[in-house]
């Protein structure tokens, strides 16, 4: 029995760590590339929705890849803080940066009471816990006063950030937004190869020789957690500035479940599986929005094909066949 | 078709005219004992679908995600032999078991039987996007709304119990899930066959070497679970109408239960499930702010005290 994250590292772990770097960086590079160029071509709105689920997605993979722990609460992350983002922005007229950091604020710290609470527990338990939790989350999100019930908060002004980035104008919006989520990409990333991520590989892969050597795997396992979602609330509270939105759809339980649909389908465990995982799956229920319960449908084969016969994601076998990390 | 009991509860109360005979902390107990009614239906339905999550649990070691699809789709059976084959509720509550349990081994052998090798968690997604697959076609055919389940002839009316009004199918549902639930913990607890399952749950290769066909029993486990499930949902449909997401948030609070009961274990599922479906009823009449919420800060609280849940063992 493998650990989840760990079957796409098996199969690319030959590399030399410098030359993983270079091709990473390579890679990198390219991605900066295309994603600067693409909105002069495809409609920004919906890239700068794919680049919140991104991160969103980024952060996700941080836990799920790296310590091997499946959350599906992580829904309560990304919308608790486009609630607090939307509502500083609207209601307390905070300029967006603030409104941005107090959403991921309250995430990071949703994120230390739900890990301290879920981290205690391991594989399913957590998955179910961490579910649990978040759909406590989402019941007080539809009966809070502040958080507009059914409606939600709506037009929330995107203001000026810094007092000198326009966030009315689609191209500046979208050049802060793809910021952000470089800014959270390169945090997962460092994070990932830091010598914390290395201990958080080596609990994954074996919790009691981890304890041997003597780490204690629950501050690690905490640290992550929190990171993850503090990472999560980053992507939730750009996602609400975006939209001018906050509604009860990014608190419930099916958005956890399209970010691990995310994940899984771009490469669980890989740097880009999650980037890739949320464009693609973006474009797909961009196409099917107009048919209703057909995205469900949708969402559930490639739930069934990925687990049964694609368990690498299109970034983990593309990884496979250049036999190199991505 | 209401005979009207003495006290109407509430309206008088309010009115200030009625005898405060029964009244507890101030509130009528019409509402009370109503709620209480309530509480111990849902604690059915939690009690069955927690049993059916904890006995795949144990042998399978996987979450079922789709339980509450299937316990959906145990409701849409009942509606289809009624509509399409002129089978009523009794054939219904025979037929829909065996019918998707028959589905849930399919299932098994054909997919879930490639994930054992792998992490559990692979069990849990693939479940998830069964439950999404079939939660998606139904919603796709039938919408959103409900389809109207008849009570059974048998059933219909009620007893006046004095302080309150029974519908006599409320109380078939109370006591049939309870006779269901303890034959199960009968079974499982108390017979040849439930040791052998209790045996596959410790140790499987061990048992295999006995000469018993495991991977069998993981099939029939299995099936027996989504039957649980679909007997749920037929003993739901007249109560709640036939809805393709009636199990979609269902199956949320079901998985609190388990995790405050302790999973894997059989009288804690049914136990919690029953005492929870209580505790949220009470938590209408003297907090409802609090009723959709209660559940999981139980669970919140079981797990500072007990991270294996009320009845569990150590992971």
């Amino acid at each position: 029995m493998s650990a989840v994250g760990a079957e796409v590292e098996g199969a690319t772990g030959g590399a030399a760590p410098a030359m993983a770097l270079r091709h990473q960086a390579a890679a990198f590079v390219v991605m900066v590339a295309v994603l600067a160029v693409l909105p002069f071509f495809v409609y920004p709105v919906f890239l700068m929705k794919a680049l919140c689920f991104a991160l969103f997605a980024c952060a996700f993979n941080l836990l799920i890849g790296y310590v091997g722990l499946l959350s599906f609460g992580h829904a309560a992350f990304l919308g608790s803080a486009g609630y607090v983002t939307a509502h500083a922005a609207k209601v307390w007229g905070w300029t967006p940066e603030l409104a941005i950091l107090a959403g991921t604020a309250t995430a990071a710290a949703l994120g230390v009471a739900i890990g301290a609470l879920a981290i205690r527990s391991r594989g399913i338990y957590f998955a179910n816990i961490t579910l649990a939790l978040a759909q406590m989350i989402y019941f007080f999100c539809l009966q809070a006063k502040f958080t507009g019930g059914e409606d939600g908060i709506q037009s929330v002004p995107r203001g000026m950030m810094f007092g000198f980035l326009d966030l009315r104008q689609t191209t500046t919006m979208y050049f802060v937004v793809l910021a952000i989520f470089l800014g959270g990409f390169l945090l997962v990333y460092r994070a990932i190869h830091s010598p914390f991520g290395q201990v958080i590989k080596a609990i994954r892969e074996n919790e009691a020789r981890a304890i041997s050597l003597g780490y204690r795997p629950e501050h690690y396992k905490l640290i992550a957690f929190t990171l993850s979602a503090t990472l999560s609330g980053l992507a939730g509270g750009t996602k609400a500035i975006v939209f001018q939105l906050a509604s009860l759809t990014d608190v419930h339980w099916t958005m956890s479940g399209e970010v691990v649909l995310m994940t899984l389908l771009g490469g669980l465990g890989t740097v880009f599986g999650p980037v890739a995982g949320a464009f693609l799956l973006s474009t797909i229920e961009h196409y099917l929005a107009q048919l209703g319960a057909w995205v469900t449908i949708v969402q559930g084969v490639i739930f069934v094909i990925c687990v049964l016969a694609f368990r690498r994601g299109v970034v983990g076998e593309l990884a496979r066949l250049i036999r190199k990390p991505l | 078709m209401t005979p009207s009991p003495p006290s109407r509860g509430r309206g008088q109360g309010e009115g200030g005219r009625s005898t405060p005979v029964f009244q507890l902390l101030g509130i009528p107990p019409q509402a009370l004992f109503g709620q209480l009614l309530i509480g111990l239906i849902n604690g059915s339905f939690y009690a069955l679908l927690s049993l059916g999550l904890s006995v795949i649990f144990g042998l399978l070691n996987i979450i079922n995600f789709a339980h509450g699809a299937q316990y959906m789709m145990g409701a849409f059976v009942a509606y289809f032999l009624l509509q399409y084959a002129g089978l009523g509720y009794w054939w219904a509550l025979l037929l829909t078991p065996f019918l998707m349990a028959a589905l849930g081994m399919v299932l098994e052998r054909t997919t879930l039987k490639r994930l054992y090798h792998l992490d559990h968690l692979y069990g849990l997604l693939l479940t998830f996007g069964f439950a999404l697959i079939i939660q998606g076609v139904f919603r796709h055919e039938f919408g959103s709304s409900g389809l109207p389940y008849p009570i059974p002839p048998q059933l219909t009316g009620g007893q006046n119990l004095g302080f309150m009004f029974l519908p006599n199918y409320r109380a078939w549902v109370i006591v049939f899930s309870l006779i269901v639930c303890l034959g199960t913990w009968y079974v499982i607890e108390r017979t040849k066959l439930g040791a052998y399952l209790r045996a596959a749950t410790e140790n499987p290769a061990l048992v295999r070497a006995f000469g018993i066909n495991v991977p069998r029993m993981i099939t029939l486990t299995y099936g027996f679970g989504v039957g649980l499930a679909a007997l749920a949902g037929v003993l739901a449909a007249p109560i709640y109408q036939v809805n393709p997401l009636m199990g979609a948030d269902l199956i949320i609070v079901v998985f609190a239960v388990v995790v405050i009961g302790g999973m894997g274990s059989i009288m804690g599922s049914i136990i919690t499930g029953f005492a929870l479906g209580v505790i949220e009823g009470l938590t209408k009449v003297f907090y409802p702010e609090a009723s959709s919420t209660v559940i999981f800060v139980i669970m919140a609280i079981v797990l500072l005290i007990r991270p294996t849940g009320l009845f569990g063992r150590a992971q």
